[in-house]
């Protein structure tokens, strides 16, 4: 069975997000940019299931700007076998929406036939948490999102899924497309070697036009601007000093 | 226009709390139909049409939609669609899963967790883990939405609006239920709780999570975690506070050895009132916290749990 895992080349999770003084968005320039971590525990998933025998080959896909190469050498140095860029922005400040991106997706599962589709469960650049439910909806596949654990049996996926108030366990036909979330496993560190040996590895360039998608965005972004601040309060010297604000001053208790 | 709001159902009740809060955002936008689905859906299809200013309640009542699959509930809202301007939800989990499956079978872009309406078609919603704050105006034929509960107010009862039944739209058996292991618990629900304490990694063990949940039980609070606690197995993954967990906005949030990254000011910071506890004087949560007590937990907590 081939896995395909889509990624994304997105500002790194250290660095600090500034908000550009015109409100046109975030300042990525310059800035250091990183493949998603939620991504990264989907390759990672994805490499388990090759290593248990499960899965055959590990195909991982990255949509947007020409530099996301990186990303998915990265994924390549991880383990993955092979690499697809589908080129859809020039410019780093250009998000593809999680739509154009599945629709592109879509093409690439066409061509590709894996018979498991693993994501991340939400990128966060722009925490829309969409792309795989809807590859999961215009594939007509099956769709196990926020998952903690995946188990493959024969024509069928066992995913234990992070939900609210706690786990719940599903059975979904194959093919099927998994979103993982934070507690799937940890990501391995790609060893200098690996990361020597992932330039070797094929890596196919295609652009969105090859999927006959077109990548014009159905949100127009209006503006961007800070979060409203919290001002630090005042230090408190003791427990009866912090019950009584809470009582007098706050009226909370 | 017309609003199609789709109610949280878990195991045949309401989740009153979150859809009377995303109503309040449908309610700006127009003619409010809430949908009710699920198995024994009698009683929260009831109290869905007591909220005020719902116009009607849809109550599609089918084993297919007992468990929150994606598959069936998308087909069901998508049947429900072609009549309706705007389709909500709140964004709990379940929402997250079916809200951009449906999103994509309309054609069109889903905005999640949108913190405010602007207008019929512009919202404002956080990204960048809350760092930033994009107001987005959407093309699309129909505004397909999950809304952070956080930020409204819940809409009050009051009014008694038609409960018409509808008919399942079917199961093409995509995928089915095997089981939930969902812990039981007395204290009030985390996202809808008055009060909120959580630990962090300061907390030290799983063991030491027990004074963290005394003084909540003392002030009648739900626990919360950060995702150092968390991912340090000293608390239940459901108790996660923060922007890949819960994002809370209780009236008290009280931050107890947890040093403040931005993963996790994005889960709280709504909060009115935050009081932090921590030994670290330059921890960023005293940089939002509205009263800091700075020393060792372990003795400051169980003597506020006592005083209390």
């Amino acid at each position: 069975m081939k896995v395909l895992v889509p990624v994304k080349r997105v500002i790194d999770y250290n660095v600090k997000v500034r908000v550009k003084a015109d409100g046109s968005g975030v300042d990525l320039a310059n800035v250091k940019m990183s493949m998603n971590p939620f991504d990264e525990i989907a390759v990672e998933a994805a490499i388990r299931l090759r290593e248990a025998g499960t899965a055959t080959e590990v195909v991982v896909v990255s949509i947007g700007v020409k530099q996301a190469q990186e990303t998915l050498r990265t994924a390549l140095a991880m383990g993955a076998d092979r690499a697809i860029l589908v080129e859809a922005a020039s410019d780093v400040h250009q998000d593809i929406e999680p739509l154009a991106v599945a629709k592109i997706l879509k093409g690439v599962v066409e061509a590709e036939q894996p018979g498991l589709v693993i994501c991340g469960k939400q990128a966060i650049d722009n925490d829309m948490n969409a792309t795989g439910q809807m590859l999961s909806a215009l594939l007509g596949w099956s769709q196990a999102t926020f998952a903690s654990d995946l188990a493959i049996e024969g024509d069928a996926a066992i995913v234990t899924r992070e939900v609210d108030g706690g786990m719940q366990t599903i059975r979904v036909t194959m093919p099927t497309i998994v979103t993982v979330d934070l507690r799937m496993n940890e990501p391995r560190y790609a060893s200098l070697p690996n990361i020597m040996k992932a330039k070797k590895k094929p890596l196919e360039e295609k652009s969105a036009a090859d999927f006959g998608v077109d990548v014009t965005p159905r949100l127009t972004v209006v503006k961007t601007s800070e979060p409203a601040g919290r001002k630090a309060g005042v230090k408190v010297g003791s427990v009866d000093e912090l019950i009584v604000k809470l009582k007098d001053e706050a009226g909370v208790i | 226009m017309a609003v199609l709001l789709i109610a949280e159902v878990t195991g045949g009740t309401l989740g009153a709390d979150s859809t009377a809060k995303a109503l309040s955002a449908a309610r700006a936008l127009g003619d409010v139909t809430v949908l009710v689905a699920g198995t024994g859906v009698d009683g929260a299809a009831a109290e869905a049409a007591s909220f005020e200013g719902v116009a009607k309640v849809l109550a599609a009542d089918d084993a297919a939609y007992g468990n929150g699959l994606a598959e069936p509930l998308a087909d069901l809202i998508l049947s429900l669609a072609p009549s309706y301007s705007h389709i909500l939800a709140p964004a709990t989990s379940a929402a997250k899963n079916v809200m951009p499956r449906v999103a994509a079978l309309l054609d069109v872009m889903v905005i999640s967790e949108i913190t405010a309406v602007v207008d019929a078609d512009t919202f404002e919603r956080p990204i960048y883990a809350g760092n930033a704050v994009q107001t987005v105006k959407s093309a699309d034929a129909t505004k397909v939405a999950t809304v952070r509960t956080a930020t409204f107010e819940a809409t009050g009862k009051g009014g008694s609006a038609p409960v018409e039944t509808i008919a399942a739209t079917g199961d093409k058996g995509l995928s089915s239920w095997v089981e939930d292991k969902v812990a039981a618990s007395d204290r009030p629900e985390l996202t809808s709780a008055r009060i909120v304490v959580s630990g962090g990694r300061g907390i030290g063990s799983e063991e030491n999570f027990a004074m963290i949940e005394q003084l909540a039980d003392k002030l009648g609070a739900a626990v919360g975690a950060s995702r150092a606690a968390v991912d340090s197995g000293y608390a239940p993954n459901d108790w996660q506070v923060g922007q890949t967990g819960k994002v809370v906005a209780p009236q008290l949030y009280i931050a107890v050895g947890i040093s403040g990254a931005i993963q996790h000011l994005a889960g709280m910071k709504d909060s009115k009132v935050i009081v932090a506890i921590n030994k670290d004087e330059e921890a960023p949560i005293f940089q939002v916290a509205d009263y800091g007590l700075v020393g060792d937990l372990f003795t400051l907590v169980p003597e506020l749990t006592g005083k209390l």
